[in-house]
């Protein structure tokens, strides 16, 4: 088991549990730092529970959430936020009816002035500020799509997944978070536009190499393309962790995704 | 430059000039023939592009248009001057329009439904009433202490509200319509069902329900001042509103309208927003208040029933919710039509009844949609 010292992200003995029902048992994991973690599994098998468990959607049944050395379980979703911690939702929960500035400036709310006086009054600096980070924006969305930039005030509802799938990614990362948390990016989408998105993914990585990521895909060939390591969940219990290749092998995984008996 | 304004003003003339005719026309039949050309001049103009370009003028020459519809409303004001009925009737769309601003910022930006826009315009109302008579706190103020009465009021609901979603918090602003009408007509202080009366207007010495004479025979009516007085705090609250939504403050009601959950996985704090919005609203229709009390004179229950409550968020649905244009021109429809179409005075909720079950139908957005935001209008990225 890995050492909670050198973990970004640790959970400890984390569960979770609707009624009767076992989502999350007793997990312990460790995400290094600057690593692309895969976090795989059959349906059903705790991925999206953890996500939420972590990003405080959902109270934990027990056990500890760390995260820079700090405990976080618990803690309500803004404050995880605060913390560093951003994350995209499987089914992509942008709001199709605003533009594609609206949505990333949604995730950068901790850098924006929220003051009553500073967004009705003093709107010289608000003209700054929305002109700063007009441009941050702007330049994020062409690291993954250059024509995109040009089209941030569309409807966001008026773009191919891809693109939506693009703009979630930038409204978690502009507020430059220290770990981004990708909940089946390539949901919905075609190969050649998976193989694009993951791309983006890597060029991200790339430049921001602080940026530690934990992606769940259901997508194999995603995963063995991009993650340093994986962890696998079956009936919200880990069973089996290292890089894909050792993982694919394992007997125990197997088992899970093909039910050989 | 001007081109781009050309249509704007264009429409803005023919509207007046239509507005004058419809209200100084008193035959039925005329007045039908005017609606249904009315509705055909629209339909035909939307048809032939003609509404994108006005359109365009407002978005792209805003204070320039906002300057033109501001003349309009005089010029109707000044063809009228010296009718009671109608300058009452321009005076109520304008104090119902600050009314809505409020509403339309609950729920149309953060999506608070609150069917209880008459019990916060009556809240306003009383209170105007209560300080006219009892106190001597100049009357501008009074219209600001309305809308505070409003908030202060309101802020018993926060909680309620805050902890329910959507139907569910509509349920709780309904049983506070209904309540605040019963409140009142078994409170003897606040005059039960006979309500109570209120002072005009009094600014500077200057007395809001005096017909204006100038010199031996020319007479303007008082309305003229309450018109005047509505036009200013209009435009005060247009632009409070407007300048809430393109800011940081719109776009966080209107995240949090659209996914509370992933507004919280983005470190908005829903609560502080939805009282901020919810708050804000109330003091606009308190405001809206306190102006329409001191206008009329007396308040009784009866003006802020439930119905009054659905006549505001029908206004709401019609115009377009989050635009404040559509605003002004559903409730323009809602209000005049009724008075001028005698037909249809009785069966007024019917009709309205009819009108949202169109809209929702047909064109769900209401009649002007709400445009994408413009943080700073005619701005451009470089």
């Amino acid at each position: 088991m890995t050492g909670a010292a050198d973990g970004l992200l640790v959970s400890r003995d984390l569960s979770k549990r609707f009624g009767g029902l076992i989502a999350m048992d007793s997990l312990d994991m460790a995400v290094r730092p600057q690593e692309i973690l895969g976090l795989i599994g059959p349906n059903g098998s705790g991925k999206t529970t953890f996500f939420n468990v972590v990003t405080g959607i959902y109270p934990t049944s027990g056990g500890v959430v760390e995260f820079d050395g700090k405990d976080i379980t618990n803690f309500s979703p803004q404050a995880v936020y605060r913390a560093g911690i951003a994350r995209t939702f499987q089914r992509s929960r942008l709001s199709l009816s605003l533009s594609v500035f609206d949505n990333v400036m949604v995730g950068n709310h901790m850098r924006l002035d929220q003051g009553l006086w500073f967004n009705l009054v003093a709107r010289k600096d608000f003209k700054r500020q929305f002109e700063e980070n007009f441009e941050r924006a702007r330049d994020l969305v062409k690291v993954f799509d250059p024509p995109l930039g040009n089209r941030m005030f569309e409807a966001v509802g008026t773009f191919p997944m891809i693109d939506r799938r693009r703009i979630e990614i930038c409204r978690a990362l502009i507020s430059r978070p220290k770990l981004l948390l990708l909940d089946e990016p390539s949901a919905g989408m075609t190969h050649d536009e998976t193989k694009a998105l993951m791309d983006d993914i890597l060029e991200i990585k790339g430049r921001l190499e602080d940026l530690t990521i934990i992606i769940i895909e259901h997508e194999m060939g995603v995963i063995e393309r991009i993650t340093d390591t994986c962890v696998v969940l079956n009936f919200g219990q880990k069973i089996c962790e290292g890089p894909y290749r050792e993982v694919a092998e394992d007997r125990l995984v197997q088992e899970a995704y093909l039910g050989i008996q | 430059m001007f081109a781009v304004l050309l249509p704007g003003i264009g429409s803005a003339v023919a509207v007046t000039v239509y507005v004058i005719l419809l209200l100084a026309v008193e035959s039925q039949a005329a007045i039908a023939g005017l609606l249904v050309a009315g509705v055909i001049a629209v339909l035909a103009a939307a048809r032939f592009g003609g509404m994108a370009r006005i359109g365009r003028s407002f978005a792209e020459r805003e204070n320039a248009m906002n300057l033109v519809i501001i003349l309009a409303v005089l010029a109707v004001t000044g063809f009228f001057y010296e009718d009671h009925f109608i300058l009452l009737l321009m005076a109520t769309v304008i104090i119902y329009v600050i009314a809505c601003l409020g509403l339309n910022l609950q729920f149309g930006y953060a999506g608070v439904l609150n069917f209880a826009g008459a019990a916060f315009f009556g809240v306003g109302c009383y209170t105007a009433a209560v300080l006219t008579k009892n106190t001597a706190m100049p009357h501008l103020l009074i219209l600001v202490a309305g809308g505070v009465m409003a908030a202060v009021i309101g802020s018993l609901l926060i909680l309620p509200v805050l902890r329910t979603r959507s139907h569910y918090s509509a349920v709780v602003t309904i049983a506070f319509a209904l309540l605040f009408k019963i409140f009142l007509e078994v409170n003897d202080t606040l005059g039960g069902p006979q309500g109570l009366p209120v002072d005009g207007m009094n600014v500077l010495g200057w007395e809001f329900n005096d017909d204006i004479e100038i010199g031996e025979d020319f007479e303007i009516a008082f309305y003229v001042n309450y018109i005047v007085v509505g036009l200013i705090v209009l435009a005060l609250a247009f632009t409070f509103v407007r300048r809430l939504e393109r800011s940081w403050v719109g776009l966080n009601l209107d995240a949090l309208r659209l996914d509370e959950t992933a507004a919280a996985c983005f470190g908005l704090n829903i609560t502080r927003w939805k009282i901020t919005a919810f708050t804000l609203g109330n003091f606009l229709t308190g405001v809206a208040g306190a102006l329409y009390a001191m206008m009329l004179g007396f308040i009784a229950p009866t003006n802020f029933t439930f119905g009054d409550s659905l006549i505001l968020v029908s206004i709401i649905l019609l115009g377009g919710i989050g635009n404040p244009w559509g605003l002004v021109v559903a409730t323009t429809i809602l209000i005049i039509l009724p008075e001028k179409l005698q037909v249809i005075q009785e069966y007024r909720f019917l009709l309205f009844g009819a009108m949202v079950i169109l809209i929702l139908l047909f064109r769900p957005e209401g009649l002007l949609p709400r445009p994408l935001r413009t943080y700073l209008p005619g701005w451009r990225p470089k």
